[in-house]
């Protein structure tokens, strides 16, 4: 590994990020967004989740419709476990490339392809499944393999000791530095733990699990997970969640300092600060 | 004159049109037939690797009575509007008779009592729509694979194809047509029916009557209703505009194991 670099000001240049996690990252991103955006072109066909084997048609878990009103207007709605809200303008109705208001679940922009088609978004789904899957796999099996992630990722005695403190200073927006800053703070592990051992495996195993020819050898996939609808409703679910994940690590980001950040995940070199003196 | 308010205008302006030009270039790239090639990689990919894992003959799960859907929905054509089709619908489908031909070395047609006497088999089953939802029913049926057999496949055949009543969009040279094709080694799995019961009644119009192949292992637009023939072929690129199916037509995969 790189050694570290001394720069002025008592700042230190650190590789932070060896080339494959790098890379990884990258590419993950990159099929995440289209698996999402084709995911969503694919709920688009019939948008509505439910519990169990079978689809209970009358009685979804959410769905989203279109309907008139009395007005003779399109208008949208979310219906949620019991409630309904009136989402006209993004779910249900919204505007077309045209700029006229249209009936459908997702806004164009939010699908891919941005206009209705069920086979390309399911052809940009499985094409992109199987690059997040074999990326994945290169991830887990060179960190595990290098023992760096049971090192970069498992909290130390020490960072789960001190978690409340660190709870107030990430409120605070304050991040480690000196020596603390050369590894993934407690709160950060704690959050990427459960996504890269439980939300993404989960992707994988629910999105299988919906395979009518899978179902036919792997009977217990859709038993342990609830059923084939339950496994869909919880592919949306857990999708959502990574969804929430990347939105708050790119504010996290950007409140650590973006120019450091983006240039440790490209370049690899990564400046800590040195260690602030405490009142 | 560049208030706030205006400031605003423009930023809107400005995202809308940027946006646009993304969903545009988008549009433009999923369109492309080059892309499309790339991604169908995954399709054989995926073929494959349920080859292997899943094998020929596996068992699609099979349910308990309680499990029956009481809302199973009936997709495509609900009730073909062809002459012919009424007048057998009329009839009670006493006229209709399953031609069974091509690549075999004993054409041979059968009657709906006929085809009640063949080796049958029921089993209550998973029916997962490509749009995502599922339903389950009962079905009852004629096992495909003894009916081949009967007909005695000529060495070159490599797929069955089904060829329907229905007609699901009006086009000029017939490619409207419903028709599908399945491998070989599908046609004789054990739970490949040609359906002609559902939930212990006749099989509704709605949901293909008399007869509707059951590919348990496959999603539904497989699952070809109103099945007038049957042939033996060696390859599909002939019929209809050439992809295997009404649906694989129009872009869906013919794998539809996933």
């Amino acid at each position: 590994m790189p050694a570290d670099k001394p720069l002025k000001g008592g700042r230190t240049l650190i590789y932070r990020h060896p080339l494959l996690v790098r890379l990884t990252h990258w590419v993950n991103l990159a099929s995440m967004v289209v698996l999402l955006l084709s995911g969503l072109q694919i709920l688009e066909a019939h948008p509505g989740l439910y519990w169990g084997q079978s689809a209970r048609f009358a009685h979804p878990f959410a769905s989203i419709t279109a309907r008139m009103a009395d007005n003779g207007e399109s208008r949208g709605a979310l219906y949620v476990a019991g409630t309904t809200f009136d989402t006209t303008g993004f779910l249900g109705v919204s505007k077309g490339p045209d700029g006229a208001q249209g009936e459908r679940a997702f806004p164009t922009w939010l699908t891919l392809p941005p206009y209705r088609d069920l086979g390309e978004g399911r052809r940009w789904h499985f094409f992109f499944a199987w690059l997040f899957v074999l990326n994945g796999a290169l991830y887990l099996i060179s960190g595990l393999v290098s023992r760096r992630l049971p090192r970069e990722m498992l909290p130390t005695r020490a960072q789960l000791a001190h978690i409340g403190a660190s709870i107030l200073d990430h409120i605070r927006l304050r991040f480690p530095h000196g020596e603390e800053a050369r590894q993934y703070n407690v709160l950060q592990k704690l959050v990427y733990l459960p996504v890269v051992f439980i939300l993404l495996p989960l992707m994988i195993l629910t999105g299988l699990t919906m395979s009518p020819a899978i179902d036919a050898r792997f009977h217990l996939l859709s038993i342990l997970l609830g059923g084939r609808q339950s496994a869909r409703t919880l592919h949306f679910l857990s999708a959502s969640a990574l969804v929430l994940f990347a939105l708050v690590h790119v504010v996290m980001v950007f409140a650590a300092g973006p120019i450091n950040e983006m240039r440790s995940m490209i370049t690899g070199w990564f400046v800590i600060k040195p260690e602030e003196k405490r009142p | 004159m560049t208030g706030p308010a205006s400031r605003r205008t423009w930023l809107k302006a400005g995202l809308t049109s940027a946006l646009g030009l993304a969903v545009g270039a988008c549009a433009k790239v999923t369109q492309s037939p080059t892309v499309n090639n790339v991604l169908d990689g995954a399709e054989t990919l995926n073929r494959r690797l349920h080859g292997l894992l899943v094998g020929r003959t596996a068992l699609a799960r099979e349910y308990d009575h309680r499990d029956i859907s009481p809302d199973f929905r009936a997709n495509g054509t609900t009730n073909p509007d062809s002459d012919e089709y009424q007048a057998l619908v009329t009839s009670g489908f006493k006229d209709w008779k399953l031609q069974v031909g091509g690549l075999v070395e004993r054409p041979f047609s059968l009657s709906l009592d006929e085809l009640r006497a063949a080796p049958a088999r029921s089993q209550i089953t998973r029916h997962d729509c490509v749009e995502g939802w599922s339903s389950i029913a009962q079905w009852r049926g004629a096992r495909l694979g003894p009916l081949l057999e009967r007909a005695g496949l000529k060495p070159q055949a490599r797929y069955i194809a089904f060829f329907c009543a229905d007609t699901l969009e009006l086009t000029l040279d017939g490619t409207g047509d419903y028709y599908e094709t399945i491998a070989i080694a599908d046609a004789f799995h054990p739970q490949t029916i040609l359906a002609y019961e559902m939930n212990g009644q006749p099989l509704p119009v709605a949901h293909g009557a008399p007869i509707r192949l059951r590919l348990e292992r496959q999603l539904g637009y497989k699952m070809a209703k109103y099945v007038m023939r049957i042939e033996a072929i060696d390859n599909y690129a002939a019929l209809g505009r050439g992809k295997g199916g009404y649906w694989e037509d129009r872009g869906y995969q013919w794998y539809a194991g996933i």
